[in-house]
């Protein structure tokens, strides 16, 4: 009996400790990851870059004014409803800030943050209209969204056809999902305003490893130029079936979430000359990789074992940890006190100023756009550049400089979305 | 005249599509002729198959990861790499291995049950395997590369160019799979047909308790052809690999080959061919007429559709064999 209960005891006390939130004085960042599953390949190295910036941050400055930032890490698969799980077992642990690093997710997310009093955190996805701080006081995407990256794929054409899309075609090949769907408003009204003829060509996420019937479409109705927005299989796929039917891979231009090492690998050769957008750099020619190697690497602390350092979706986790971590900062200064709460951090966020100069002392020069936040604008500057695919040097190289996307249509879609949610939803517009 | 020429392109590319997916479905088909058991682990077979013999090639070193997490030592490759054909050869004894293993560790501990717990068993060995296939080769997207063409096949291009005045795509990975599926149900035909080893697996599957009463050993039947069901799966996943990679999506093919066993019957190996091809022209064809006035996209849920059709004209599909139970 005596023996029973010490069992009982010790099972109770491990069972106790496992599910112990941090203790009180950390800042808790959960990594929603999503290291297993049909996109696995993508998840894993941004769940890895995103972990290692708090690393480092822990190993070199001893956390973030004092307070040590903990990672639990919660397995999405990328579905939609694992990760709003994800969100209800950990906000018990009290997290600053939610990243949930998937579309499906963040739409989910929404009314359960703005309830629960929690920032979330969804730069380059989520719902583009987030962007008005007016609307959603809770979500944050800077620096860039959806409608910012169709907006630069067009300005980025302008440039290639000196300044007159008129007559062209370009077709979009969209993986069907929340996420794919969200840059159709705005080329449809960019089509209007620049008078190129759009071609919406959806792939089904349950069979986008089989673009047959796409590409055919594309070989007879050949346009002048393809757009992809797709995740997962479906961009390594899709870009081996445009060199199938010889498609030029110049010709074509993906959203950031088309534009890693995983999407053009497995074409090999096929692949060079592909492009991509980018709102932030790749690689390791930052200074920020030298500490990252006498911090993480050198000790043996990179996280999974460092498989993935330096790639475009690693370099993406990291751009997320440290615009995280800046607003974090920027909430103790706010608030006066390095134990700052969720709400806190939201003020945080509201008040980025993660100018150019700030990134060359966090040693990212260059790395991405500088990002400035307001009451109003929870989207920053919405710039991105241009890379392109080197298949022989195995490197993303940028080909232009930010661009900024182009408002004057962005700013009425924004609005009129997001007046529309909080008409459906009866809040009350802010920042006034 | 044009929109005909491009509905024959569909036609013929649908064709070879449905190759692709009764190159999956044959797997299935084996297991269940042979066993009655569903194996919902055929899609992850595929995807294992393809990431080892891309490890043997590269000369990667298994679980490398765990070595380096628990040992601290990094040791990714052995430096060294194999040639195609000797890794396929390798491979292929490693699927017989496994074969081996889900024979001794799993089916053996489940002889006389009902069929639904035997298709459990296969679920759990699905997420066993995909787990194991990322613990021994990473979760990277891979390309494989066994020496198969790939891309726009320019003879037929020319020739139909020359004849109808507008030339065919069709892609050179397709033929191959066209040539190789076709090698592969002659010989599975004339295995199951003319040796002693495939007359033994029929037997098995008309009955168990007959086939072993004659001598016939389950365990060996069992595990000869999940070897085979376990080499079709390395050929299914050299020819998807090769199209778009290997990475986790791959077992996901299963999805494809889902339609395919109910339209072909669960117990043909012409059916999955006939089956294969008949989805892969319809949903195909479906998507060229149909699909612009709905919005595209809908080829993954018309698969189904037409497969629940013949269903309800032919419930044991096309060429599954027709149940009669007299009460």
């Amino acid at each position: 009996m005596k023996k029973r209960s010490v069992r009982l005891f010790a099972a109770l006390a491990t069972a106790t400790a496992l599910a112990a939130p941090a203790a009180w004085a950390d800042l808790v960042v959960p990594n929603f990851s999503y290291r297993t599953g049909p996109y696995a390949a993508n998840g894993a190295p941004y769940a890895d870059g995103f972990n290692d910036y708090f690393t480092l941050l822990n190993e070199r400055d001893g956390g973030i004014g004092g307070q040590k930032i903990v990672v639990p890490e919660c397995e999405t698969s990328y579905n939609t409803e694992k990760g709003v799980e994800c969100y209800e077992s950990l906000k018990g642990q009290n997290p600053v800030v939610i990243a949930p690093v998937s579309t499906g997710i963040a739409y989910q997310l929404i009314p359960k943050v703005s309830a629960d009093k929690i920032p979330m955190y969804t730069p380059g996805f989520g719902r583009t209209s987030a962007q008005d701080g007016r609307v959603f006081e809770w979500v944050f995407n800077a620096p860039t969204n959806y409608w910012d990256g169709a907006s630069i794929a067009i300005k980025y054409l302008l440039d290639e056809h000196g300044g007159d899309l008129n007559g062209k075609t370009i077709a979009l090949l969209y993986h069907n999902s929340a996420f794919g769907k969200e840059p159709i408003r705005t080329l449809q009204e960019l089509s209007k305003k620049h008078g190129f003829k759009l071609t919406e060509i959806p792939v089904d996420p349950g069979s986008s490893q089989e673009q047959k019937s796409q590409w055919l479409q594309i070989r007879r109705e050949k346009p002048d130029h393809v757009i992809l927005y797709g995740w997962g299989v479906m961009n390594p796929a899709a870009i081996q079936e445009a060199a199938n039917v010889r498609y030029p891979m110049e010709q074509m231009i993906g959203i950031w979430w088309s534009g890693a090492e995983v999407d053009v690998t497995a074409a090999g050769a096929a692949a060079n000359g592909y492009k991509a957008m980018a709102f932030h750099g790749a690689g390791q020619n930052y200074p920020i990789y030298d500490d990252l190697k006498a911090h993480v690497f050198d000790k043996g602390l990179a996280s999974q074992g460092g498989p993935h350092i330096g790639t475009v979706l690693y370099s993406r986790g990291m751009h997320s940890a440290m615009v995280t971590a800046e607003a974090i900062r920027k909430a103790q200064e706010l608030a006066g006190t390095d134990a700052v709460t969720a709400a806190q951090v939201r003020d945080g966020f509201e008040a980025l100023d993660i100018s150019e100069e700030r990134l060359a002392e966090l040693g990212l020069t260059d790395f991405s756009p500088a990002i400035k936040t307001s009451c109003e604008d929870h989207g920053g500057s919405g710039m991105a550049r241009v890379q392109q695919w080197d298949a022989s040097a195995k490197a993303w190289n940028p080909i232009t400089d930010f661009y900024e996307p182009d408002n004057e249509v962005i700013d009425p879609l924004i609005r009129a979305d997001s007046e529309a949610f909080a008409k459906e939803n009866n809040i009350t517009l802010r920042c006034n | 005249m044009e929109q005909l020429l491009y509905a024959s392109e569909v036609v013929v590319n649908g064709l070879m599509t449905g190759v692709m997916y009764a190159l999956v479905a044959l797997g299935f088909v084996l297991i269940y002729k042979a066993s009655g058991v569903f194996n919902y682990a055929q899609g992850v077979l595929a995807l294992f198959a393809a990431l080892t013999l891309i490890g043997i090639q590269q000369g990667q070193v298994p679980f490398a990861h765990l070595i380096s997490a628990v040992t601290g030592m990094h040791l990714d490759s052995f430096g060294w790499t194999v040639p195609s054909l000797l890794a396929i050869l390798l491979t292929a004894l490693v699927m017989v291995g496994l074969a081996i293993l889900i024979e001794a560790l799993v089916l053996k501990h489940l002889v006389g049950q009902e069929p639904i717990i035997l298709f459990m068993a296969t679920i759990g060995l699905a997420y066993f395997l995909e787990g194991l296939g990322d613990l021994m080769w990473g979760a990277s997207v891979k390309s494989l590369e066994v020496g198969l063409p790939q891309g726009l096949s320019e003879t037929v291009e020319t020739m139909t160019d020359s004849l109808f005045g507008y030339g065919f795509f069709i892609d050179r990975l397709d033929i191959w799979a066209t040539i190789i599926a076709a090698v592969l149900v002659a010989s599975l035909v004339a295995f199951s047909q003319y040796t002693k080893q495939g007359r033994a697996m029929r037997a098995v599957a008309d009955d168990h308790q007959a086939a072993l009463s004659v001598g016939i050993s389950l365990r060996f039947i069992w595990v000869m052809v999940w070897s085979i069901a376990g080499f079709v799966a390395l050929v299914a996943g050299i020819m998807w690999g090769t199209k778009s990679g290997v990475q986790f999506s791959l077992s996901l093919i299963a999805l494809k080959a889902l339609p395919v066993l109910m339209l072909g019957g669960f117990t043909s190996i012409p059916g999955a061919i006939v089956g294969g091809l008949i989805i892969g022209v319809g949903e195909k064809l479906f998507e060229f007429y149909i699909g612009p006035m709905v919005g595209g996209a809908t080829e993954n849920w018309f698969a189904y559709v037409l497969a629940l059709l013949f269903l309800v004209f032919r419930p044991q599909g096309l060429f599954g064999e027709r149940i009669i139970e007299r009460v």
